[in-house]
């Protein structure tokens, strides 16, 4: 008997020993394969694609020759393209601080407890999730000049009628406001997000010490969602640089080409002139401007959380 | 006692102004799609017409193909979402897993990236295949949407997820698939359902893609309806009502599922930075 256990014994250790292989640290690279390969194939390549296309010049139909730097040369002496770059900045700044404002007071607002503020709040998110276009085509009918509803509510209020979108001097503002009507919801999310992270004590010990409601917001909330606001700005600055939908829908970049920025200015290179190498450098400087921008904000955000932590010692 | 319901009466006025914009928007939508062209050209506008116009919606199906774009929509959003589902879902694991958070930033990038530079090469990659006419490349261009959103979202939430059992799973002698396959995945569905309905939405609204890729039998719907407002006379009313089918199904989704919204976007955003 005590023979025979310990080399059954072995024999069982061996079998098990066999059946589970010698465990290695679990491999993940697997799991991340196919997406890096989708990711190379259809953003990657695109990126490598643009900036070779972008040193040739090629219209389609037509043959291609390598053009070096001369599509870049061409756009910095082209009036068009910094009419367009000088719309895609202001528009973009009218439509990161409208509504990051808007956004910042409606999450004070949800943030509270009051009647029917999830139904409220379920409405107020509603126009982020519209599809755009429709978007766009609506509003183009609420800013018609002589039959929109909105001259209309003016003309109550007393002021006189406005041509929106058909007029060069206001259609940049008339289109934030679409984009801040349709992203306002999303800076109010995260800012919420944020009023969710701040602690209850301290607004308790300034009560007691007698700071009123604006003290306390602008000593203690303002500083503690700071970083939130940082991310809202750069999520912002982001899209509203990309914005196109809108833009294009309702106006087409016009009119003229008033409202014409980058984006739509490439789109019309590219797609309705067909040149491929002048609309691929466009691509590639619009690219530089908004990750130069998008740093600069990631920088300013380092900054104020470093800032923020040091405040709140 | 007072002052505190006075000030909730406060809230409550001020929520309603800022919702006020969405609700004069919608409201006017529907008025408009539900009016006659006589009403629709009345001044001053009229809210609640006498008489609705039903036949605005019988119109937007009828005369514009509308089914066939409704039906290319439900594809394309359909399978660049269930394919970056497929791709992405594993991907966020495997990341998480390995903390690469380089591979994070490339998302990030491609999220900054504007749609139109990745259209000129894969257009031009889309026409020397020959499938310019075929849903395909709306199809793999939408991954562009679909699999940034998916990864994004499944990386913060298998970094929640808890790895004892998955370690025990191991111990047992499960391998990397089955751990993931039996274990992972399971715990993971509110995370997927956070990732696959704002995909689906972003997704379905699209519409730079369409504009340059699809074909007359090939649009989908966001591009269907830009088309009646440049190629037809344009009519208020029918206008309104394609739009208002378009945006629809999201919205419904919107209402339904806002928990799921909310977190799948705030997840991206807050994480973006």
């Amino acid at each position: 008997m005590s023979a025979i256990a310990p080399e059954r014994a072995g024999v069982t250790t061996q079998a098990i020993e066999e059946s589970r292989p010698v465990r290695l640290a679990p491999n993940y690279w697997p799991f991340v394969v196919p997406a890096l390969f989708v990711v190379g194939a259809v953003i990657v390549f695109p990126w490598a694609f643009t900036l070779w296309m972008s040193v040739n010049s090629w219209t389609l139909g037509q043959s291609r020759s390598f053009a070096g730097m001369e599509n870049y040369l061409r756009l910095a002496s082209d009036p068009r393209f910094w009419e367009s770059l000088w719309h895609t900045l202001t528009y973009t700044f009218l439509s990161v601080i409208a509504p990051m404002f808007f956004g910042t007071v409606a999450a004070l607002i949800f943030d509270a407890r009051f009647a029917l503020r999830g139904l409220l709040r379920g409405i107020f998110v509603m126009p982020m999730m519209a599809t755009p276009v429709a978007v766009a085509l609506v509003w183009t009918m609420m800013f018609h000049p002589q039959l929109g509803v909105l001259n209309y509510l003016l003309s109550l209020v007393g002021i006189p009628a406005q041509e929106w979108i058909f007029n060069a001097n206001t259609v940049i503002p008339s289109l934030v406001a679409v984009e801040t009507w349709q992203w306002t919801p999303l800076v109010m999310l995260i800012v919420l997000g944020g009023l969710a992270s701040v602690p209850r004590e301290p607004f308790e010990s300034a009560e007691i010490d007698g700071a009123n409601a604006w003290q306390q917001f602008r000593y203690l909330t303002l500083p503690m969602i700071a970083p939130f606001l940082m991310i809202a700005v750069i999520i912002r600055t982001i899209d509203a640089l990309k914005s196109f939908d809108i833009i294009y829908a309702m106006t087409q970049g016009g009119p003229g080409t008033a409202s014409e920025t980058i984006n739509i200015y490439l789109y019309n290179t590219a797609f309705s002139y067909y040149d491929m190498g002048y609309g691929s450098a466009m691509a590639v400087v619009f690219f530089i401007v908004i990750v130069a921008l998008s740093f600069i904000l990631l920088m300013l955000r380092q900054r104020s959380q470093w800032v923020d932590a040091e405040g709140n010692r | 006692m007072s002052s505190r319901l006075l000030n909730k009466i406060g809230l409550f006025f001020a929520a309603l102004v800022l919702v006020s914009p969405a609700i004069l928007f919608f409201l006017w939508m529907v008025s408009l799609s539900l009016k006659f062209e006589i009403d629709n050209g009345a001044y001053p506008p009229i809210l609640i017409p006498e008489r609705f116009a039903w036949s605005n919606y019988a119109k937007v199906f009828e005369e514009n193909n509308f089914l066939l774009y409704l039906w290319n929509s439900v594809l394309v959003t359909g399978t660049a979402t269930l394919l970056a589902l497929l791709i992405g879902v594993p991907a966020g694991y495997g990341i998480a897993r390995l903390k690469a958070e380089r591979s994070a930033i490339v998302i990030m990038i491609a999220r900054m990236t504007p749609g139109l530079s990745y259209l000129i090469p894969l257009f031009l990659l889309f026409q020397w295949l020959g499938i310019l006419g075929t849903l395909w490349p709306q199809i793999i261009i939408h991954l562009v949407v679909t699999v940034p959103i998916v990864v994004w979202v499944m990386i913060g939430y298998f970094e929640t997820t808890p790895m004892e059992l998955e370690e025990a799973a191991n111990i047992d002698g499960a391998s990397s698939w089955q751990v993931f396959r039996l274990v992972a995945l399971p715990i993971a569905k509110p995370g997927i359902v956070v990732a696959f309905i704002p995909s689906i939405i972003f997704s379905w609204n699209n519409f730079v893609f369409g504009v340059v890729l699809a074909s007359r039998e090939t649009r989908t719907l966001p591009v269907a309806v830009y088309n009646m407002l440049s190629y037809e006379q344009v009519s208020w009313g029918p206008l309104a009502a394609a739009a208002l089918v378009v945006t629809l199904p999201v919205l419904v989704l919107t209402m339904f599922a806002q928990r799921q919204i909310v977190a799948g976007l705030t997840a991206g955003a807050v994480k973006g930075g």
